[in-house]
């Protein structure tokens, strides 16, 4: 029953998804934390910037985001991320486009996780004479990171499931075998289906529960 | 309740948008058994399935009219037939989807650089030729490191349409050590070709010609004859004497220069060549 | 903006200069990216009058192009919302339920569609379309789309729904046994109408994610979508992809920012609505979980 799925990568292809879900979270994460430090910060045009990307970004479709990485970025403004072949420039302009997008929910995440640090909590901070960067750095985020573990572990997984979209610029993730698949494979669409969408359940169920259950180990009990 | 009234409405506006979305307006069973002869003549109207995104051959322009060789065609067959153009409704066939559309009555004909092939041959019938297309590279103006396939090997980036036959012909046939770049729609690798991203792009040379020729001065075809592709029209299956009418309305356009004319004019502005017609009824392998 | 406050102390003069000296570095650093852009884009011939005035001199790009994808963005979202909130508050229930069988295969139906990707859904829901049903293949690509939000987003309102309920205080239920109501009774008739009022926002935001995911349908089944518009535009206007596609992300933010106050205002108008209980189910990430 499921001898087509030899002639096909298909654990490849997952792979592929793998990567791309690991380096995107990890810039997510760091620029996600970068624009949610801009967002509280006491400077008024960082503010305002953290506040504009964020409500720009986010509301742009990760579709015209990530072509746009290409068809803009790599096409017209020749930026090719030294990628030497189109594989692996292809692959870098999709981890930055889903980076530039999912660092928006990161970002919201953290700035509400902040909002749940009591007021005493930096107040005592300020008393001690830390500045902003130390408050936020040492006392506030340390925090607010703990809290914030459950939504942004919503935010991971809706990261991989957003890697699909990379097919649109030829990043050949697990989506894009299975639109070939299901074009070759004409009488077994459902398998080919079932099998993908297994795939994405085994690695997003694990991530689910591991974190969840981490979520709740690291809160701080008030 | 009150929720129960939400709900209720809230179902019915589902239904309503189910039925929409699922009904089609299928052609009655007799109609579709008619001749193609018959039907323009009974409905003084054709449904005709072209491309809407293909410069030069079937393109969608911004008052809504079509313009391209492949509109020409039909239109001047459409006449033959006894349609004026006005009664023509045109409608977008994708590849994929062009048999399907003709056993399904969806079109009465399809001129959308539809090549004649075996397999599809058993599934529609075609009349036609009426044009002789070949798989082509564009390249940028005086990019003169690209004159066949072949060159793509020297690690060049090679740019098609996704699901598309022409660039994996020229991976497994021509070059393979060519980097494949694969989007949803032609113009977006335009984008990189015309910025040194991507150095060639493939598909037919009438394709090719159309982009080219909007765009004067940018690009050039590299000529390298990589396949024929001999469009025909479609139609259904066992309508002989739909495809005797067609047949003889194309060699009556090319008899009368119209067909040269159409062709010059949408291929011409590209530096491209027009080729003889084709000999009706004579496909070449 | 109370919050950032407590984060450091009112400024004084030398807080003041130092500020004023991060504002002119970000400002510079700013200008300095902004004009990079901006060069390389003129450079490339990207910035020209004939690519970008169609925009404002030609009202046809927008009555035969744009208009047209605006409006079957808008119908597919609609449609799918309009189809998910039934079937989501009928999961959403079914997850409420005290036997275990409805309630497990419940879980496990929306459990899975909210583990899938949409686009997976999409492009397996055009391929079933197209090879077990005839629907004509002018609407095949909408039914598609269609079919994928409603799976997904119904398995997510599913979620919302029950947040919803749960939300409700247990007097609720109680008052409502001690009259001597029935279970189907007390969800449809106590329950319910007050979970409604106090989903709303996160229904609206919700929009926002379908809308959003509409494109999805544009990039992978060519489906007539405003996303689905760059391409016609771009064939008719000397490959003008960067400026339709500026134009196109504009219509998106636009849009979504509206939803998005929209639903804000709902809350705040929940909030302070008397009859209800005051309980609010925040607005869903782009997983359907609640931020």
């Amino acid at each position: 029953m499921f001898d087509f799925l030899t002639e096909y990568d298909v654990l490849g292809a997952f792979w592929v998804t793998v990567q791309l879900t690991v380096y995107s979270a990890i810039g997510s994460l760091i620029w996600g934390t970068i624009l949610a430090g801009m967002r509280v910060s006491p400077v008024p045009i960082m503010r305002a910037f953290g506040t504009a990307y964020v409500n720009i970004v986010r509301n742009i479709p990760l579709t015209l985001v990530i072509i746009a990485m290409s068809l803009g970025l790599y096409q017209t403004l020749n930026i090719a991320l030294g990628g030497g072949t189109i594989t692996t420039t292809n692959f870098r302009l999709a981890v930055l486009g889903f980076v530039l997008y999912t660092s928006t929910f990161v970002c919201e995440s953290l700035r509400s996780g902040i909002n749940t640090v009591p007021v005493g909590q930096a107040e005592a901070a300020r008393a001690l004479g830390l500045n902003f960067g130390q408050v936020l750095r040492m006392i506030v985020l340390p925090q607010a990171f703990r809290s914030v573990i459950g939504p942004l572990t919503s935010v991971l997984i809706a990261l991989t499931k957003n890697t699909t979209v990379a097919s649109t610029i030829g990043v050949a993730e697990a989506s894009l075998l299975m639109s070939e698949m299901t074009e070759n494979e004409s009488d077994v669409i459902g398998l080919v289906f079932m099998v993908f969408a297994m795939g994405f359940v085994i690695l997003t169920l694990p991530a689910g529960l591991l974190l969840g259950r981490l979520a709740k180990k690291a809160a701080v009990k008030r | 309740m009150r929720f129960s009234r939400v709900l209720r409405t809230g179902a019915l506006v589902a239904a309503v948008g189910l039925t929409l979305a699922a009904c089609g307006q299928p052609n009655s069973e007799e109609d579709a058994n008619k001749s193609l002869v018959q039907r323009a003549e009974d409905n003084g109207a054709l449904t005709v399935g072209i491309k809407i995104d293909q410069p030069g051959l079937g393109l969608k322009k911004p008052d809504g009219s079509y313009e391209g060789f492949d509109v020409d065609v039909a239109k001047y067959v459409a006449k033959e037939l006894g349609v004026e153009e006005g009664d023509i409704e045109f409608t977008e066939t994708p590849s994929a989807q062009r048999e399907n559309m003709i056993q399904n009555g969806d079109v009465d004909m399809i001129v959308a650089s539809y090549s004649i092939t075996p397999e599809r041959d058993e599934a529609v019938d075609f009349a036609g030729p009426y044009f002789l297309a070949h798989q082509d590279l564009l390249v940028r103006k005086g990019d003169n490191s690209i004159q066949s396939a072949e060159d793509l090997n020297k690690n060049k980036k090679l740019c098609s349409v996704r699901g598309s036959t022409s660039a994996q012909n020229v991976k497994n046939d021509f070059a393979p050590n060519a980097q494949l770049q694969e989007y949803g729609g032609y113009s977006e690798c335009l984008t990189g070709l015309e910025n040194k991203a991507i150095d060639a792009m493939t598909t037919d040379d009438t394709i090719l010609a159309g982009y080219a020729a909007q765009q004067p001065g940018k690009f050039q075809l590299a000529g390298a004859e990589l396949s024929n592709e001999n469009y025909g029209i479609g139609l259904r299956e066992g309508d002989s004497e739909g495809k005797q009418a067609l047949d003889e309305a194309i060699q009556k356009m090319i008899d009368s220069g119209e067909w040269k004319k159409a062709a010059e004019k949408h291929f011409g502005p590209a530096g491209y060549e027009v080729p003889e017609a084709p000999t009706v009824g004579e496909v070449v392998e | 903006m109370s919050a950032p406050s407590v984060l450091y102390d009112v400024p004084g003069p030398k807080a003041k200069a130092r500020n004023a000296v991060y504002t002119v570095l970000f400002l510079a650093a700013l200008a300095g990216v902004a004009w990079w852009i901006i060069a390389t884009l003129a450079e490339k011939d990207q910035l020209t009058w004939e690519k970008w005035g169609p925009f404002f001199t030609d009202g046809q790009v927008w009555t035969t192009f744009i208009f047209p994808g605006l409006l079957n963005t808008l119908l597919a979202a609609g449609l799918a919302i309009v189809i998910a909130l039934p079937l989501g508050s009928l999961f959403g229930i079914l997850r409420l339920s005290d036997h275990v069988w409805v309630r497990v295969p419940a879980g496990t139906v929306v459990e899975f569609f909210r583990a899938v990707p949409v686009l997976i859904l999409m492009v397996f829901a055009d391929q079933f379309y197209s090879e077990y049903t005839d629907i004509d293949s002018d609407y095949r690509p909408l039914v598609a789309v269609v079919t994928a939000l409603v799976l997904y987003n119904g398995a997510v309102l599913a979620e919302v729904v029950r947040a919803g309920i749960q939300s409700l205080p247990a007097g609720q239920t109680e008052a409502a046994k001690a009259i001597g109501m029935r279970k189907t009774q007390t969800m449809t008739n106590v329950l319910l109408p007050q979970a409604v009022t106090s989903m709303l926002p996160a229904i609206v935001s919700q929009l926002v994610v379908i809308l959003k995911d509409t494109a999805l349908g544009g990039a992978a089944l060519g489906f007539a979508d405003l996303f689905n518009q760059i391409r016609p535009i771009a064939n008719n206007y000397f490959a003008n992809t960067i400026a339709t596609m500026t134009i196109v992300a504009l219509i998106y933010i636009v849009l979504n920012n509206v939803l998005t106050f929209g639903a804000g205002w709902l809350e705040k108008w929940s909030r302070q609505r008397k009859t209800s209980t005051g309980a609010v189910v925040k607005p869903v990430d782009d997983n359907g979980r609640n931020v």
